[in-house]
């Protein structure tokens, strides 16, 4: 690929995404005002955790949808439709459960009018590229997820697109699977065996970006953003025990636990009085308990580096980030760099008995979390002492999107009845103090 | 493909299972050929009745009423692609198409039975044709609406990556409709297809033997002959009418619904290779054949040509928005009150010509007479429910009574009430019974099973450690049917419920005016309004009783049946 002349294949410029309601009413953006460029040659990582719009961005991209605001450019040309020049892999691999391997990586060419023997000769050679030979009348059914995904490359790559789009194509497959098709995708690519010009993936997984990519850009959630955009320089074949390597997984670690920058000038969201912008992630109270035990015990007494903990827990940052996140709101513990730290409250918190601890965490939801002492305050001024979820559900929608919100609503049930806070009842919808007696 | 063509030049020759299968396909060529013979001949005086009730006649009958059937089949086929695809397709069609289809579903449609078959006999006077088409349009409107409704969920199911990879492969609409949305539509139209094609059969019965004013209509065929077997009070013929119904049914289960099942099984979305494949005797033959399967490859071959043309829908057709672009609402407003205004004016029609002969009074009459049937409907359910629900959990439980009676009762749900009007005016007459209480058995004769089928299939799929934890913790007795059970069954039973109580509304307009030689017992409901109406070819009576019903069915289905199901799906669905 180094012999082609490096020139810019993809341009987004200042791109936002708003999806609106039914009834035509604008909700929060899920993008806001993103540019990305990328170059001849590279492969560029969006690394980002669910719902920072990632996955949006890179569907505005393929022209699977428009951008509310912004333009997005392959090649100089605007993309108006589904573009020719990219061809998309898929978390769920997408396959045609009816059609067997050889005709669901013909069906692209079939469908565009190029000729049947010239679609066959490409297929096969696209099939015998990924390694896929011998299964050509297998059904999905009847494969692996491995081979699954090998398909899935296969009919991205029989489309001879100018750039290859991957949606978290590894995160559905199993550990070694991924790590197996990860190499055989990377060394196809640096043999030059691929007839595409550059790779953009999405991924929650930072090693995976470290691993892959020549540029990871950092989203962040709620409106997506593009947070920061770091070059990985490493060579390939890149080794995950490299202490570069490390390195560079601390310093995202690092990037993506930052609390935000307090002198940067807050938006219209963040300075809110009431603080119930504040979107919550959805975590059960027995993984906070467990993180924090896990935490306080050794090897990490008290300290935990993010990478080992994600790794020893067997934990992707989508479910890691939410967990440290929800223990820094309660002050129970603390992001420091790449690190996790357990605050006093966090070390005595691993000593206590269920009630103590539903005492705490309850107290500490009170003190921290404004929705709690919000819907705690309607309850108590109100004579009957109850209170429709649709209330706090319609006052969460001014500050984020309606996904966030319900997120958010069952976040707070959750740790509400967790710490004995309210009673909420599924069936009519409702706050209240009441627990069957 | 490369492998059936690479093994036909090593064997080119046709092997025995080719003979079996070109035997078969000449012989249904042939029962085809000869019943179109009778189906353009002049239509028969009415005083002289074609059917005849020698048995040696019924192989006849039968290939009849499922050429009928199938030709029913076919336009609903027809009907579902196209109606079920601009409703998926098109917003604004979608707003009135879905509701339209709602309201068909619902309605007792054998009401209409007199209009439609007025309409096509004057279409083709003095010809058989006329009231051929006036049966099949009967059988089509008892078929299509549910297999149209699947379609429609079903294109707007479709896995959203699928969709994705459709378009971003640049398919066109007729190329994504044939290579996607057809495909995931498939297993859900098959299944209904075959409901379809059981629920088929009372609406056969009823319009092959038909009276409206003076015509009088007897096309050869299954119904007739039954109706012909309980004008003359014969045990005999109707015992050969039932046992000719389930070779029908079992012949073309076989070689026809079975195949099709095994075959659509690829059709699913689902990762893992299922459990239970299903298998056909019939669809093994055909793989095992040769030269057939090389005869048909280039159709096939040409279908999937055609499939993968690209055409385009009409702009507009499929201008399903994206969800980033707000509908505009201008259009939509005028669009809403074009639909409102028309339909107000097919209400005024409705009532006006109603108006033209009938008083208040009258229409106070059959509110209260629909009350009866509703009283009518709402008991028997109740009662079918009580002594099926118990029956059926205790069968579900055990899996290999469940697979061995479960097709039994979808197969029992095909028979129409007809076939017990003897016995019914029989008893009545003998022990001088109330008809307005005993007749109202018949209206779930038919329609029963459905609770059956659907429940066994609900127990039959109660995970097994939840059986276990209720053994563990003993639960037992009523606590185990309340707790355990029926919420475990519940999605289940009301969907079986649900059909059969649509199905019972339609079932009064037969089963509340009951005729076996020359008795006639009658039972006060709109069900025999509508059947006397009918018979004597009063129009205004029969929409005013149609209208009454439908308005019932209408109201019971969404303030009774429509949100316990709604609760059901969002609680209890395991």
């Amino acid at each position: 690929m180094l012999d082609t002349a490096i020139t810019t294949i993809l341009d987004v410029d200042n791109v936002s995404q708003v999806f609106s309601t039914g009834s035509g009413e604008a909700r929060a953006p899920v993008l806001s005002d993103v540019s990305m460029h990328m170059k001849t040659g590279e492969i560029v990582a969006l690394l980002g955790r669910s719902g920072s719009g990632k996955s949006t961005l890179l569907r505005l991209i393929a022209g699977l949808t428009r951008p509310t605001q912004g333009t997005v450019k392959i090649g100089g040309e605007p993309v108006n439709r589904p573009a020719k020049e990219v061809a998309m892999v898929f978390q769920s691999f997408a396959l045609f459960p009816w059609l067997d391997v050889l005709d669901n990586v013909e069906i692209g060419p079939r469908s565009n009018g190029v000729p049947l023997d010239e679609t066959r000769k490409r297929a096969l050679k696209a099939i015998d590229t990924i390694g896929l030979d011998g299964f050509e009348s297998a059904y999905p059914k009847e494969l692996s997820g491995g081979m699954r995904q090998r398909v899935g490359f296969a009919r991205a790559l029989v489309m001879q697109p100018k750039i290859l789009l991957m949606d978290e194509p590894f995160s559905a497959l199993d550990v070694l699977t991924a790590e197996t098709l990860r190499t055989d995708l990377l060394d196809l690519w640096q043999e030059g065996r691929m007839p595409i010009k550059a790779i953009l993936m999405v991924t929650h997984n930072i090693e995976e970006a470290v691993l892959m990519a020549d540029r990871i850009l950092v989203l962040s959630s709620n409106p997506g953003r593009i947070a920061s955009e770091i070059p990985v320089t490493i060579p390939h074949p890149r080794d995950r025990l490299d202490n570069d390597f490390r390195a560079l997984v601390d310093k995202i670690y690092a990037l993506m636990t930052q609390r935000p920058d307090p002198t940067k000038p807050a938006t219209r969201e963040a300075a809110t009085a009431l603080g119930l912008g504040l979107a919550l992630p959805r975590v059960s109270t027995n993984s906070l308990a467990g993180m924090l035990e896990e935490i306080a015990a050794a090897p990490y007494d008290g300290k935990a580096d993010l990478p080992h903990l994600a790794d020893s827990l067997q934990l992707e940052i989508d479910e890691l980030f939410p967990l440290g996140e929800t223990l820094q709101l309660l002050r129970l513990a603390e992001f420091e760099d790449a690190d996790i730290k357990l605050t006093p409250l966090g070390q005595r918190f691993v000593d206590m008995d269920v009630d103590q601890r539903k005492k705490v965490l309850g107290d500490q939801a009170l003190a921290h979390i404004p929705l709690a002492s919000h819907i705690k305050r309607v309850l108590d001024e109100r004579p009957t002492h109850r209170a429709p979820a649709t209330r706090f559900r319609e006052e969460l929608e001014d500050y984020m999107s309606e996904d966030y919100a319900e997120r958010t609503l069952r976040a707070i049930i959750n740790l509400g009845r967790y710490g004995e806070l309210f009673a909420y009842d599924e069936n009519s919808q409702t706050f209240s103090y009441e627990n069957p007696q | 493909m490369l492998n059936s063509i690479a093994s036909a030049g090593r064997r080119a020759l046709p092997n025995q299972w080719d003979l079996i299968a070109f035997a078969a396909i000449l012989a249904i060529l042939t029962a085809i050929a000869k019943s179109y013979h009778g189906i353009s001949a002049p239509l028969p005086t009415p005083n002289e009745s074609p059917i005849s009730l020698d048995y040696w006649q019924l192989p006849y009958y039968a290939l009849r009423t499922t050429l009928r059937m199938f030709a029913a089949l076919v336009a609903s086929l027809i009907f579902t692609f196209t109606y079920a695809t601009l409703a998926a397709k098109s917003r604004r069609a979608e707003m009135i198409l879905i509701p339209v289809l709602d309201i068909l579903q619902s309605v007792p449609i054998l009401g209409f039975l007199s209009f439609t078959v007025t309409f096509f006999l004057n279409l083709f006077p003095g010809n058989t044709m006329g009231a051929e088409l006036a049966a099949i349009f009967a059988i089509f409107t008892s078929q299509a609406w549910n297999m149209a409704f699947s379609f429609y969920q079903s294109l707007r199911t479709v896995p959203r990556d699928l969709d994705e990879v459709a378009r971003g492969f640049r398919l066109t609409g007729w190329q994504k409709f044939w290579q996607l949305e057809a495909p995931f539509a498939m297993p859900g139209l098959i299944w209904n297809t075959m409901m379809s094609m059981s629920g088929g059969w009372f609406f056969v019965v009823a319009a092959e033997a038909i009276t409206v004013g003076d015509t009088t209509i007897a096309l050869p065929g299954v119904g007739s002959y039954i109706a012909k077997a309980n004008d003359a009070g014969n045990w005999s013929a109707i015992g050969a009418a039932v046992l000719t119904m389930g070779i029908v049914i079992l012949l073309y289960d076989q070689l026809l619904f079975r195949p099709i099942v095994a075959w659509a099984a690829k059709f699913r979305v689902e990762l893992s290779v299922s459990q239970d494949v299903e298998s056909s005797w019939v669809l093994n033959l055909i793989k095992r054949t040769h030269w057939l399967r090389l005869s048909v490859a280039p159709v096939f071959g040409a279908l999937r040509g055609v499939s993968l043309l690209p055409l385009r829908f009409p702009t507009g057709f499929t201008a399903r928005k994206p969800t980033s672009e707000a509908p505009s609402r201008l259009v939509d407003t005028a669009w809403i009150v074009a639909i409102v205004v028309v339909a107000a004016w097919a209400a005024w029609l409705t009532i006006s010509y109603i108006a033209t002969e009938l008083s208040w009074d009258e229409v106070g009459r059959v509110f209260v007479l629909t009350f009866y049937t509703l009283i009518r409907v709402i008991v028997l359910m109740f009662l079918a429910t009580l002594v099926w629900v118990p029956i059926s959990v205790w069968i579900g439980l055990r899996p290999r009574w469940a697979e061995a009676i479960q097709p039994i009762a979808q197969f029992l749900a095909a028979f129409p009430v007809n076939l017990l009007f003897g016995a019914a005016v029989s008893l009545v007459l003998a022990y001088n019974l109330n008809a307005n209480i005993w007749l109202s058995f018949l209206i779930v004769f038919g329609t029963q099973w459905y609770i059956v089928f659907n429940t066994i299939g609900g127990a039959a799929a109660f995970p097994n450690d939840l059986r276990e934890a209720a053994a563990n913790f003993r639960i037992r007795g009523w606590r185990w049917w309340t707790q355990v059970i029926i919420p475990a069954i519940a999605p289940y039973y009301l969907t079986g419920a649900i059909t059969a109580s649509g199905g019972s509304w339609n079932a009064s307009i037969v089963a509340e005016y009951v005729k076996w030689k020359d008795h006639t017992v009658v039972a006060q409901g709109v069900g025999s309004y509508i059947a006397k109406a009918t018979e004597k070819g009063d129009f205004p009576r029969i929409v005013l009783g149609v209208a009454m019903m439908s308005l019932f069915v209408t109201l019971f289905n969404r303030l009774f049946w429509r949100r316990l199901y709604a609760y059901a799906e969002r609680r209890l669905r395991l």
